[in-house]
């Protein structure tokens, strides 16, 4: 019998070798000619290096100088109250919460990045999730600011834990708001927990390649003792991938959780059992938004070409084109339902929001999330960072418009006409929304000076040379 | 280096190669030679490579379930013992024991206690923080979070004996062979 007939038909390839169109090929995840120790070495060098670069000084004066601002507004806060917001009845919760939604949403993307990708095998997330691990635990320390400070007397926040207390009350577990404390505080705690394990093999680098004593110390101690033993590694691998499957249904629920502030209440406009898709849909659009705008400028100013490449900008390109138009969908069924369930309440809040006094923002809305997306089917934008910075801007502006739709545009004509209002921001409003920015930034500037902004031992394992002891064993 | 108490002799003999693949060639040829108290280094996660040492399961995975399935009930149990026992409290006439509104924090709860117990886990397993090891007072071993391998045979292995080792550790053609001092 000839070998060919031995072969099963399934495994028979083909005899003629076509070449693949080169538009199919796609573009290496780490560009060659790396090394073990090249790739250490640039990324480590980032952090090591003694002179610190006047760009990140000038961005870290900035970000000093707004979170200046955010510390003036809330000490303005707490000496008169919520007051100085441009809050008030009807509409009691405005930039607060839509900030708050905001910067959770854009936490969201860090999480699927390193969790979901990790476990869908998206091998091109290794140079991109320590950053947006990183973008994720700043965000949602920007956004814990926002229900802390709203609740007008933060200094009881601790009510809202529970814990037994001498006026033996509990919280009210059956509350939606109560579900977001328990939510965003797990949320917050495993991203950290997650963050930092994924540091361990690396802060041990640091440690070792460090010259600076004090430096050494303190990586070191970072560290625990981490030194690569093949025992060590394997728990390590096993702790990653269960703490990546116990992240995924969280971030799921998160902002699940977060919708469900809004689809529990009775108010037209949030009373929709459509919305926690909805939300998770339009949390990951805002949060690969948010990765291109930092990661553009970052690859160019720490030269990271060779490791964050057109494929990374390119796929993320994608999921934001995607997810974009999840939620343009999601725009589109509001307005069916609203329609469909013949309920005067819903169809007017509907029409209020595309006639209404707030009509523009919807409109810019529309603009941004459901127009915008759509340059992506352009291979040619796709792959052109400064037009996926536009999209990006676009996706971040059009995700705060979306959550100032949903909140205080619904909540300024409710039922009764006689209770109708207008919101109105204050300049406190804005100093709080710019200082949150300011301190997402200040945060971030100092993970990239201090810490190792791509996983130097995950990127170990992109290499050729990796990958073919890998291959001997599968 | 060496922090703490010096004890005289030896933890092991140490090999140092170059490519990931020359060490899990080594470590395989450690286990069919019979050493059994083997451990490798490197600068990432190699595949095979803990089997290659002898290693092969571990516990973690267990320790995660019970972590999940303590803090479920812990969160549950928490919700039920306020709005039941210690409080109650009418809201809008719903049931005492209204639990599909406490599934949410129940939900919280396990994945909090879970991942805690992965990562204190897998610390815990490991033997970490361990700030001082033998293999740290090996001059090269900086290496070992870069782009070294290494290979150890413990002293402690019943079938150790020095030269025999060293000799052996020579064989396999790696950059260096030291022992790895106490």
């Amino acid at each position: 019998m000839s070998q060919r007939d031995l072969t099963p038909v399934h495994e028979v390839r083909p005899t003629t070798e076509r070449k693949i169109p080169e538009r199919f090929i796609p573009v290496p995840t780490l560009e060659p000619g790396h090394t073990f120790a090249s790739v250490t070495d640039h990324i480590s060098t980032i952090v090591l290096r003694k002179k610190t670069p006047v760009g990140w000084l000038i961005g870290f004066g900035i970000s000093c100088m707004l979170v200046g601002i955010l510390t003036i507004t809330i000490a303005k806060l707490i000496f008169v109250g919520v007051g100085i917001w441009g809050i008030n009845h009807p509409v009691g919760w405005g930039f607060d919460i839509i900030n708050f939604v905001w910067w959770i949403g854009i936490g969201h993307a860090g999480t699927l990045i390193s969790a979901i990708l990790l476990l869908l095998r998206q091998e091109w997330r290794t140079s991109i999730n320590r950053f947006a691990e990183a973008m994720t635990l700043f965000a949602v320390a920007a956004a814990g600011l926002y229900p802390a400070l709203h609740t007008g007397r933060p200094w009881y926040d601790y009510w809202l834990f529970p814990y037994p207390n001498t006026m033996s009350l509990w919280p009210q577990f059956r509350s939606p708001l109560m579900w977001d404390v328990f939510a965003v505080s797990t949320y917050a705690t495993v991203s950290a927990l997650f963050w930092y394990v994924g540091l361990i093999p690396d802060l041990a680098t640091l440690r070792d390649r460090s010259t600076n004593h004090i430096a050494k110390m303190i990586y070191g101690m970072g560290a625990l003792g981490w030194r690569g033993s093949a025992k060590h590694w394997h728990r390590y691998e096993h702790a990653y991938l269960l703490l990546a499957g116990l992240s995924t249904p969280l971030v799921l629920s998160v902002h699940t959780i977060v919708s469900f502030d809004f689809a529990v209440g009775v108010i037209p406009g949030w009373h929709s059992t459509f919305f926690p898709p909805y939300f998770v849909a339009g949390a990951v659009f805002a949060g690969f938004a948010m990765v291109l705008t930092l990661a553009i400028p970052a690859r160019k100013f720490f030269k990271l070409e060779d490791f964050i490449t057109m494929r990374h900008l390119e796929n993320m390109g994608k999921v934001m084109m995607a997810t974009g138009l999840i939620v343009f969908y999601a725009y589109v069924i509001e307005a069916f339902f609203a329609y469909y369930s013949g309920n005067v309440y819903e169809r007017y809040m509907y029409l209020n929001r595309m006639f209404g006094p707030y009509a523009h923002m919807y409109w810019a809305l529309i603009v941004c999330n459901g127009l915008a997306p759509n340059l992506m089917w352009v291979k040619r934008f796709r792959t052109s960072p400064a037009m996926l910075m536009v999209v990006a801007m676009f996706a971040n502006v059009g995700m705060w418009l979306e959550r100032f739709v949903i909140i205080p545009t619904s909540l300024h004509r409710d039922f009764l006409p006689s209770s109708w209002g207008m919101y109105h921001s204050t300049i406190w409003d804005w100093g709080m929304y710019l200082g949150s920015i300011g301190l997402f930034f200040f945060l971030l500037l100092l993970f990239l000076r201090f810490l190792p902004m791509i996983s130097i031992f995950e990127m170990r394992t992109l290499l050729p040379e990796a990958q073919a002891a890998h291959g001997e064993e599968h | 280096m060496a922090v703490g108490k010096v004890i005289e002799g030896t933890y092991g003999v140490i090999a140092e190669f170059g490519d990931p693949q020359e060490l899990l060639d080594a470590a395989n040829a450690a286990r069919e030679k019979g050493y059994t108290q083997l451990d490798a280094y490197s600068p990432f996660p190699i595949h095979g490579l803990s089997e290659a040492i002898g290693f092969h399961h571990t516990r973690l995975s267990a320790i995660v379930l019970g972590g999940g399935i303590v803090g479920g009930l812990a969160g549950f149990f928490m919700c039920w013992y306020a709005n039941v026992v210690w409080y109650p409290l009418n809201i809008g006439g719903k049931p005492y024991n209204s639990w599909p509104a406490w599934i949410p924090i129940t939900f919280e709860c396990t994945i909090l206690f879970a991942a805690f117990a992965t990562v204190l886990g897998m610390l815990a397993l490991n033997g970490l923080p361990m700030p001082y090891h033998p293999v740290f007072n090996v001059p090269r071993f900086d290496q070992a979070s870069r782009d070294k391998f290494f290979l150890v045979i413990q002293a402690r292995d019943p079938k150790f004996d020095i030269d025999d080792v060293w000799t052996f550790l020579e064989s396999l053609g790696p950059r260096e062979v030291t022992d790895v001092p106490w």
